[in-house]
């Protein structure tokens, strides 16, 4: 009995992982609660609630700070304009990205350019390794009311 | 001191897919398949590096009580057992293309970096697992500058 409860929460998290890289590989289309549980196999229902059980933070919260990590890395690496970086990285406005890198990061998109246009050492590392340790953690939760059925 | 690394390990959570994988699909090669009675000693390698093998190892007792084999086994599937492996390539493009075809899970499409081109996979468990096109020169840091000017 343990061991098939084991092998459905195993099967569980090796879906939740599926969408997870889903999430880190297409951030910059439009993603929707509904096709992430499509990859996940879940109902809509259960995807939110169950991928906040494997990774303890929901779809949403995951993908604005993969949204996020990816604007600060091409904030530091090139000089692209910030409206081109918001819709570069899947934010579909200007308004919303600016708040929610703010909330995040703690200070708008142009004043972290303006601090770190330095490079960064995360640069060194083979890119997964960097997308998942530079992915912002700190700082508030983020705005999950407005998220009401949809991640993007 | 130490001459060189010759083992090193990942948890796989069936021995049998673990082998149709990293054998049927990443072309790897058996070193050693050893049924020792109390547990199965299975080892992997490149055909052109046998001096470095790869342990494909089950979790479970009694090396591990069964409440820890199935925290180890939760982990992995959840993408943080902590193992994984970076192979090298001559020719990264084609290599993606051949395990894509094999129905191999991509989780990063080739993508050029200035230490040279990669992309990421996962094995069938949850472990990550990278190759890497070196770039034909050598390997150069890019200073900040040249990174924002390359932008």
């Amino acid at each position: 009995m343990l061991a098939l409860m084991s092998r459905a929460i195993e099967e569980r998290n090796r879906r939740m992982l599926r969408a997870r890289d889903t999430m880190d590989r297409a951030f910059a289309k439009p993603l929707d609660v509904a096709a992430l549980a499509r990859v996940a196999h879940a109902s809509p229902a259960h995807f939110s609630r169950q991928f906040r059980a494997t990774f303890g933070e929901t779809p949403h919260r995951y993908l604005q700070r993969r949204r996020v990590e990816r604007a600060m890395e091409l904030l530091r690496e090139t000089m692209d304009p910030v409206t081109e970086i918001c819709f570069d990285v899947g934010f579909n406005s200007l308004g919303t990205f600016s708040r929610t890198f703010r909330e995040i990061v703690g200070e708008s998109p142009s004043a972290y350019r303006a601090g770190r246009g330095g490079g960064c050492e995360a640069e060194q590392v083979p890119a997964c390794w960097a997308m998942a340790w530079t992915r912002p953690a700190g700082r508030t939760a983020v705005s999950e009311k407005r998220a009401a059925g949809s991640v993007a | 001191m130490f001459k060189r690394i010759t083992h090193t390990f990942i948890h796989v959570l069936d021995q049998d897919q673990a082998l149709d994988f990293y054998v049927g699909k990443l072309g790897m090669v058996v070193q050693v398949d050893a049924d020792l009675g109390f547990m199965r000693w299975l080892t992997v390698s490149l055909p052109d590096q046998p001096e470095l093998q790869l342990g494909l190892m089950l979790p479970g007792p009694p090396a591990y009580d069964d409440a820890t084999a199935e925290q180890i086994r939760e982990l992995v599937t959840k993408g943080a057992g902590g193992g994984g492996v970076i192979f090298e390539t001559d020719d990264c493009q084609r290599t993606f293309e051949q395990l894509r075809a094999a129905g191999v899970e991509f989780t990063q499409e080739p993508t050029k970096r200035f230490y040279g081109t990669d992309c990421a996979l996962r094995d069938p468990f949850g472990n990550p697992i990278r190759f890497t096109q070196p770039p034909d020169g050598p390997i150069v840091v890019p200073s900040p500058e040249e990174l924002r000017a390359r932008g």
